[in-house]
């Protein structure tokens, strides 16, 4: 085929994708009928929430980058750029590990679903397993599980010790075979780095989200590999994404310091939360579980409280000295942890 | 002074904005680039000495998060410092003493509150950030804060700001810190830690100190040639200008860079946008490989757009009713709205509501209501799903959840272990001497048997979600019904007393008709 009629044919293609977008913009304007804010007009405004901080927990020596609750709703892992991963008993505030990490920068770490098994990485590309016990030294019984060709930024079991699911600056997801460090799919679609994942709450388990720095927030089908749904909206780096306990939504939070809320049955977006005074952007993102308040932890130090449903906030919480890194609601959804680059943890509740 | 890392953004600032710039920027020779901000992972930029002071840093391309936060903060201070609506800038006169250009830490936090319709306390928030960056600063401390009081504030010159791309090198610094012990005033002592400082770097640069010394003096004499109160301002600037960069011990740095994203600046640019400027530009053709990828590229992006028009989708206000819905359902066992039966253990210092959990004891009527919203929620109870066991041998029915169960433990299994388990599933379930066999339609059968061709853990998946759906609406709902539950709920109703219970919602499946 000689260059002209090439590049005519994609010029043709272009035109068709452009009418494509027009009409898909129409359709979605169609449905978007009413706002998610004037529904939730009925609703009483929140008046009651009383978050205090409850727990601190101090030990790292630099910047907290990530942590995840235990399955049994009292423990805590946090990794910080000093090198060390530490297990929390975030109720007693004691320390029951600090292992070191074979590099600084340690971006995520998560727990499996036993409890008795962690999982970290970042810098080094790579995703490492510590199984936990008390006789002897954990790390001695650490694994190389995943490599990626570049940093390791985000990592989850999904309903299973036996796999693990990371997210990329390499802007690919996979999912892994814990024991034989096999690549069971790869997730490709992005085209910048992935930040964030998070698993749709779903008895099946099939489903997971991934935000990242090309401001796209996709919904990823495991078992092929495909990308089923996406999203646009934000205007800088997607750094958090979290599903709504009912699975059928998406909260985000974004460099652009928004946060937003994706509905996968609309398919759009269906509220934005942001405020003229809020400036910085927002690093992470969760729900409670009714799904009605979000907790949003900024870079202006902050954690901010929004009514997803009335799209105001309510509250917002003072206390870190830095900017909050990472912020989980337990399983239960009793208490709230955030960490810090002011190199401590907090339980809110 | 410090000088510009990169021209080109200097240039994005509007004339009239640099016109209070006393010298000219490139004064002195940048030697010895020192990337402070992006050296962290060893990646090393440019460094071409014919081009330092073209010198462009990652950390300001106009797309980067930091610039927005830049930008927004840029807009404000704007707004601030307009002579007629801004914050009242004045000179103060003392006995002996004037102080040019400064305002109050009162007069600014309330111009926030009223500007931004916002609470003291946030906007004592928001210009402490502010100030932490740099965008004004209190005229006689180190440590960028603000307070609500008559301390007096000043705005830092926009040549300062650093959306600027600041990157200023130790030489910088050491030729600053000289300067200062070179002009004898108070208000230019070197407050200790600067000392310290300063030591070290003339311990690190101790073969090129007088170069350094020379530059010192230098400025130092141009300085002196200046204004009294022109002076003032601008020595209080460049100090600032220095807390932000070097920031006192105990201050937070607000220069640093999230490790992630300092990883990322550095990549090349995305397929995505180079697939976007094919549409702005004229498609260059000497490239044949690059205008076949484009096309399967515009080819998959419409299947993609076609695929999302075929979507059926629901509408906004049947989405927002749902979401309230699933709001009004949960917000008894949402511990942030209602409290939890026994006492929130973060709140009581009493792990007792963990510890009842466990012993499953006693069963409550709020818990057991929840098994009645959906059948996920009560499988994910285990006194629940042996309930619900226990009924679907009483129906003769129970193969249908041993293997909907078989295929998520097939799952989560080690790879090696995936092999025996689907074989195993396919005899005891499926296979045509099936020892408990299920019952399902021919065409997921037949699917499932082509799948087994090439066996995975995902391979039943069809066939599960089609006995999971049976069970929801047959087995599930006749459950629901059955005097078993109902006994269950009211038996154990008597147990607990109940605080904060609404009244009960309808159990059968509200939570599946709210989102189907």
């Amino acid at each position: 085929m000689d260059s002209a009629t090439e590049s005519e044919h994609i010029e043709k293609l272009i035109k068709e994708a452009e009418s494509l977008k027009i009409k898909l913009e129409d359709e979605r304007q169609k449905l978007n009928d009413i706002t998610l804010a004037s529904v939730a007009d009925r609703l009483e405004t929140i008046t009651c929430i009383n978050v205090k901080p409850r727990r601190i927990l101090k030990g790292h020596q630099a910047k907290v980058l990530c942590s995840d609750w235990s399955p049994d709703k009292r423990h805590i892992v946090s990794s910080s750029q000093d090198g060390k991963m530490i297990i929390w008993d975030a109720f007693t505030t004691n320390k029951e590990h600090a292992l070191t990490m074979p590099t600084i920068w340690v971006m995520a770490c998560a727990y499996a679903p036993s409890g008795t098994l962690v999982a970290c990485g970042g810098l080094d590309n790579k995703v490492t397993v510590y199984p936990l016990s008390q006789e002897d030294d954990v790390s001695t019984r650490k694994k190389t599980v995943a490599t990626h060709t570049s940093y390791m930024s985000c990592c989850v079991f999904p309903n299973s010790d036996q796999q693990i699911l990371t997210g990329s600056g390499d802007s690919t997801c996979a999912l892994w075979d814990v024991e034989s460090g096999q690549l069971l799919q790869s997730f490709l679609g992005h085209s910048s780095d992935v930040m964030s994942i998070d698993l749709a709450p779903s008895e099946t388990g099939n489903t997971f989200v991934s935000g990242s720095c090309d401001k796209m927030v996709l919904i990823w089908d495991m078992r092929t590999g495909q990308c089923v749904q996406s999203f646009e909206g934000h205007q800088s780096d997607v750094n958090s994404v979290k599903f709504h306990p009912g699975g059928d939504a998406v909260a985000t939070g974004s460099d652009d310091a928004t946060c937003r809320l994706f509905d996968l049955r609309a398919d759009r977006e269906i509220a934005v939360y942001a405020k003229e005074s809020i400036i910085f952007g927002a690093n992470a993102v969760d729900l409670s579980v009714s799904g009605r308040l979000l907790f949003a932890g900024y870079n202006d130090y902050t954690v901010n409280i929004w009514d997803t449903l009335k799209c105001q906030r309510v509250a917002f919480l003072y206390g870190h000295e830095n900017r909050v890194s990472c912020l989980r609601v337990s399983p239960d959804g009793t208490a709230l942890s955030t960490g810090s680059w002011d190199s401590t943890l907090r339980v809110w509740a | 002074m410090v000088t510009m890392n990169s021209e080109q953004s200097a240039c994005r600032r509007k004339p009239g904005e640099n016109s209070d710039i006393v010298g000219s920027p490139d004064r002195y020779n940048r030697d010895n680039q020192i990337n402070q901000c992006n050296n962290q992972n060893g990646q090393e930029v440019d460094k071409s000495p014919s081009s330092p002071t073209y010198h462009i840093t990652a950390s300001c391309a106009e797309d980067t998060p930091n610039y927005l936060v830049y930008q927004k903060m840029e807009a404000i201070v704007e707004k601030m410092s307009d002579e007629v609506t801004g914050v009242p800038v004045k000179t103060v006169k003392n006995f002996m003493t004037k102080t040019p250009s400064v305002f109050t830490g009162t007069d600014l936090i309330s111009w926030m509150m009223k500007t931004m319709a916002i609470d003291d306390q946030e906007a004592l928030h928001v210009a402490h950030l502010m100030a932490s960056h740099g965008y004004f600063f209190p005229i006689d401390d180190h440590c960028l804060t603000v307070k609500n009081d008559n301390t007096f504030y000043r705005f830092q010159t926009p040549y300062f700001w650093p959306s600027n791309c600041w990157e200023p090198e130790n030489t910088d610094y050491a030729v600053y810190l000289c300067k200062r012990t070179m002009q004898n005033k108070t208000r230019l002592e070197l407050a200790d830690y600067e000392a310290e400082n300063l030591a070290k770097l003339q311990k690190m640069f101790s073969r090129k100190w007088e170069f350094i010394f020379m530059q010192a003096e230098a400025q130092s004499k141009v300085d002196k040639k200046r204004d009294k109160l022109e002076r003032k301002v601008l020595d209080s600037q460049e100090r600032a200008f220095w807390d932000v960069y070097r920031p006192m011990p105990g201050c937070v740095n607000t220069t640093e860079m999230d490790i992630k994203k300092a990883c990322r600046t550095y990549k090349p640019i995305s397929k995505l946008s180079k697939q976007l400027d094919m549409t702005s530009t004229d498609i260059p053709s000497h490239s044949e490989s690059f205008l076949m990828s484009s096309v399967e590229s515009l080819n998959k992006e419409i299947e993609i757009l076609k695929a999302r028009l075929d979507r059926s989708n629901i509408k906004v206000s049947k989405v927002s009713e749902a979401l309230i819905a699933y709001f009004e359902q949960y917000i008894e066992y949402d511990p942030f709205f209602v409290q939890p039966e026994l006492t929130n253990p973060w709140i009581s210092d009493n792990s007792e509501m963990w510890e009842q959990e466990k012993l499953a004891k006693e069963i409550s009527t709020r818990r057991v209501k929840r098994w009645g919203f959906s059948l996920q929620e009560l499988l994910q109870d285990p006194v629940g799903r042996e309930q619900f066991i226990r009924f679907l041998d009483k129906e003769f029915s129970g193969e249908n959840l041993k293997f909907w169960e078989a295929v998520q433990e097939l799952k989560a299994l080690p790879q090696k272990e995936v092999q025996s388990k689907v074989n195993e599933i396919w005899n005891e379930y499926l296979g045509p001497d099936a020892s408990c066999p299920i019952n399902v339609d021919c065409q997921s059968y037949e699917l499932t048997k082509k799948h087994l061709q090439k066996p995975d853990r995902w391979c039943f998946d069809i066939t599960a979600a089609h006995v999971y759906h049976l069970m929801k609406s047959d087995s599930y709902s006749r459950y629901l019904r059955s005097e078993m539950y109902k006994d269950f709920l009211n038996g154990s109703k008597k147990k607990t007393s109940v605080k904060g219970i609404r009244s009960i919602v309808s159990f059968s499946g509200r939570r599946d008709t709210a989102t189907s």
